[in-house]
């Protein structure tokens, strides 16, 4: 996209106003309206809670290393599966990608100087904080042992642990989502630069724009679901209970209506970040812009219409299960189509391996893996032997971990030198990447072959011929583990004595590099014009076909 | 390889037919699943080598698409997928429903043991001891949470859901021990809420049986709860207007006094115990008090043995 801004200021990051150094204190940050200090607060506490929930999964690891439980009672490993999977999953994954690099992004790449609502946004980052630190109560308290699912009547009659500080977290944290969500859409409906079409808009747009989508309609039926959870907890309201009158698979239903598009509000945002590596890094157009763009659409619109997979041997009839299972393999189209559109781009492309097209690379396997697996659990007659095994847990590790996580890991080295205005060391970048890819595979394969044998999750003891595949995935997690260390050393060191980046260290098109790194407060000097599409690298030309 | 396959197992047991049908659906899958991973991954490594970057001014040739390519690799996955999807469907309709001629045994999930009620009257807690080559159907409830009940030998899990019956079934068709898992979290104990099935030669799980017979049937015992409760007060043989008559009813569809027909099957039977008010029958009228709280569930499976067994008799009478 090549844009008005004519010349770029060529003075180094310090001695120029930026949106880092146009403030000072902390007054400056915690009352700030600008979209990419909004990111950068919510950088630093979701990394946070990243490592709160990632502390759960080493303890985890550790236990399941001997089949008696190498370290603590069942009691305390039920407590740390539940937060692992809480935190991780409301307050990590769901807000990491759209909250930084959406929040970050959005404006800059319409040419906006900030968000549509911006004290919104900022309301967005405190009702987040409010809801961590409620869930970091539940932690100090004592914790909670529902796992991530809540399922009634177990959370709502039979557990003794902080049940209603941790839903009461996710209840505020959902709000966040929601503000997000809304915000994003109209930002994106209204503030688009002049020239900015539908089809001028990167794919990280197209993919922002369907998980707000998801979360505006999805995020209001956890939040309503939790309620009614705590309502029978609190006050004995039958509603899942079926000793008070309830019902617990109404729970079950109401719980994956959302859970399910939540899958995609971790996943689509990655899809929008890997369709923004790959072809800055191939420099190259995407392979089928359009096709991605309305994939994103239709995996939003058809997420909702999947709940009842997970549901296959709770006692829904056969045809319910029939109808989930046709929609559950039809989802997986668009994403397969994403995929195949990916590799094409690399075709004839002129391919660098800088750390961030490594993590790219590293997130189409990973995800094709994830993928392909979930046709084993889409299937009626497999799921009804793979559920509730580690099979599901390798499955959806393989979508959050080796995709979404990859993405986000990936979104951030590549945006950094925008961020921040520095480079970090690409060699240690591109060792971390592969630390991460290796010690993945390593941690979460053999949990397919666990699953497989019939070993049930969330087991704080397990019979003994499971030890030597737990043995295999603990190790892993220890290169896992010092993976994700590294970057967060070198990325902390690059803020103060990394190379000076220059706005565009990529080469990249798109308008969040037309501006200085870091970026004015307003983003960009002079209104940009957009007159391109996106992806526009030079390169030889060839016409449409087919 | 066999030195591998002892020290990391890659197989579970096999011990039904349906086992091994599963079996065969899992392994394609896994041969689709590396077909298209070793697809994506040598492309992307073809793509990585050939398309280097060799000098900074190297330039991609720019394709904006080919709408052949899109429509072929979108018509073969969902081809693939619809294929799939018929294969695990037929294997999972066929298989939902019980043979005619299956055992019924029951079994209670509680906070954290498997409570086994043989209709012959034995009972059993973490065992299920049953016959080689018999289809056996399991009923199944909870006491109180969630549970699941999974044999991976037979391939076969089902929700232990409270308030509600699920039920499941297998035929074995091989001698041996089995691990039984709750796959269901459901508090403190739940990795320990395991336990085994042990599947007999049809003569030593006669003598097995022989063995357990302390107690009366589930329907005898049924018969003097049935008494004592009081139930037989006004749910006599011959219908005198009060209630009911439970001879023959079970399995029958039955008219409702809001119009709507529901076959009574162990939910709807179960509801009529806990909550009676909540099924009420057009020519009778509400008078029957809540057992709620008042039987376990295992005196509700007990009660049932019994309201069928009259069904039983009357069915063997008139014919």
């Amino acid at each position: 996209m090549s844009t008005a801004v004519a010349e770029l200021p060529t003075a180094p990051s310090e001695s120029r106003v930026n949106y880092l150094n146009a403030s000072y204190g902390i007054k400056s940050w915690l009352l700030t309206t600008d979209h990419k200090r909004i990111a950068l607060l919510y950088l630093v506490s979701i990394t946070f809670m990243f490592v709160v929930g990632g502390v759960a999964a080493t303890l985890m690891r550790i236990q399941l290393i001997e089949p008696t439980g190498a370290i603590v009672e069942p009691e305390v490993y039920n407590k740390l599966f539940s937060i692992h999977g809480i935190v991780m999953v409301f307050f990590f994954l769901v807000p990491s990608i759209p909250a930084v690099m959406g929040n970050f992004l959005i404006p800059m790449m319409i040419g906006a100087r900030d968000v549509a609502f911006p004290k919104l946004n900022l309301l967005s980052w405190y009702l987040y904080i409010t809801g961590s630190l409620c869930m970091l109560y539940a932690i100090a308290a004592g914790g909670v042992d529902t796992g991530w699912t809540f399922y009634p009547p177990y959370s709502s009659t039979y557990s003794h642990t902080h049940v209603i500080a941790a839903v009461t977290g996710v209840f505020i944290a959902g709000f966040s989502s929601i503000l997000t969500g809304l915000n994003f859409i109209v930002t994106i409906h209204k503030m688009r630069a002049p020239g900015m079409t539908w089809f001028r808009m990167p794919l990280f747009l197209w993919s922002m724009y369907a998980t707000s989508v998801i979360f505006i309609l999805g995020t209001p039926v956890i939040a309503i679901t939790l309620f009614l959870m705590a309502l029978e907890r609190l006050f004995h309201v039958g509603i899942f209970d079926p000793a008070v009158g309830g019902d617990p698979l109404l729970f079950q239903h109401l719980f994956w209506f959302y859970s399910h598009p939540a899958v995609y509000i971790m996943i689509l945002p990655g899809m929008g970040v890997i369709s923004e590596l790959i072809p800055c890094f191939a420099r190259k157009k995407i392979f089928g812009y359009k096709i991605v763009a309305y994939s994103s659409m239709a995996i939003a619109v058809l997420s909702f219409l999947v709940w009842g997979h997970h549901m296959f041997v709770t006692g829904q009839s056969i045809y319910t299960g029939l109808i989930f299972s046709v929609l559950s393999f039809a989802v997986a189209i668009p994403s397969a189509i994403k995929v195949f559109n990916w590799t094409a781009t690399l075709y004839k492309g002129s391919i660098s391996y800088n750390a961030p097209m490594l993590y790219a690379l590293g997130f189409i396997g990973l995800f094709t893996m994830g993928g392909l697996t979930g046709l084993f659990l889409a299937s009626l007659a497999t799921d009804v032997h793979l559920n509730g095994t580690y099979f599901i847990v390798a499955h959806f590790h393989y979508i959050m971990v080796g995709g979404a996580v990859m993405a986000y890991l990936g979104g951030i080295h590549y945006w950094w030198p925008k961020i921040t205005g520095r480079l970090y060391p690409d060699a240690w970048a591109r060792f971390a990447a592969l630390i991460i890819f290796v010690g993945f595979n390593l941690t979460f394969f053999p949990q397919f072959m666990l699953g497989y044998l019939g070993m049930p999750r969330r087991y704080a003891v397990y019979p003994p011929e499971f030890q030597v595949l737990n043995v295999m995935s603990s190790a892993g997690a220890t290169i896992l583990g010092v993976g994700y260390v590294i970057p967060l050393i070198y990325l902390i060191w690059s803020i103060k004595y990394g190379p000076i980046a220059g706005p565009n260290p990529w080469g990249a098109t798109g308008l969040e590099w037309q501006t200085p790194s870091p970026p004015p407060t307003e983003n960009f000097e002079e209104m940009p014009v957009v007159t391109e599409e996106p992806y526009n690298y030079p390169g030889t030309e060839v016409p449409v076909r087919g | 390889m066999a030195a591998l396959a002892a020290w990391i197992p890659l197989q579970p047991p096999t011990a039904s037919k349906i086992a091994g049908e599963v079996d065969e659906l899992y392994y394609f899958l896994t041969a689709v699943t590396l077909f298209f991973t070793a697809l994506i991954f040598g492309f992307i490594f073809y793509f990585m080598i050939k398309y280097r970057r060799r000098s900074e001014d190297q330039r991609a040739e720019q394709i904006h698409g080919n709408v052949l390519l899109e429509v072929v690799w979108t018509i073969i996955p969902t081809i693939i997928c619809a294929g799939i999807f018929i294969w695990a469907s037929y294997l999972y309709v066929r298989n939902a429903r019980p043979p005619a001629n299956s055992t019924e045994i029951f079994v209670i999930g509680k906070q954290w043991m498997w409570h086994i009620q043989h209709p012959e009257g034995p009972r059993e807690i973490d065992a299920l001891h049953i016959p080689v080559g018999q289809a056996v159907k399991l009923t199944m409830t909870s006491q109180d949470v969630i549970h699941g009940f999974f044999v991976p030998a037979f391939r076969m899990k089902k929700s232990v859901v409270p308030g509600m019956y699920n039920s499941i079934w297998f035929k074995p068709d091989k001698v041996g021990t089995f691990h039984l898992f709750c796959t269901e979290y459901c508090g403190a104990g739940h990795s320990k809420m395991i336990g085994w099935v042990y599947v007999m030669k049809p003569a030593d799980y006669a003598a097995w049986l022989a063995g357990q017979m302390r107690d009366q049937s589930m329907a005898q015992e049924g018969r003097l709860l049935f008494n004592r409760l009081g139930c037989a007060t006004c749910h006599v043989a011959n219908d005198t207007g009060t209630a009911p008559s439970l001879v023959g009813i079970y399995g029958k569809p039955e008219k409702l006094r809001d119009g709507s027909t529901r076959v009574v099957d162990e939910t709807l039977l179960r509801q009529a115990i806990i909550e009676p008010n909540s099924i009420l029958l057009p020519h009778y009228s509400p008078i029957m008090p809540t057992f709620k709280g008042q039987v376990t569930e295992e005196q509700i499976l007990q009660l049932m043995a019994y309201i069928k067994s009259l069904g039983a008799e009357e069915r063997t009478s008139t014919k």
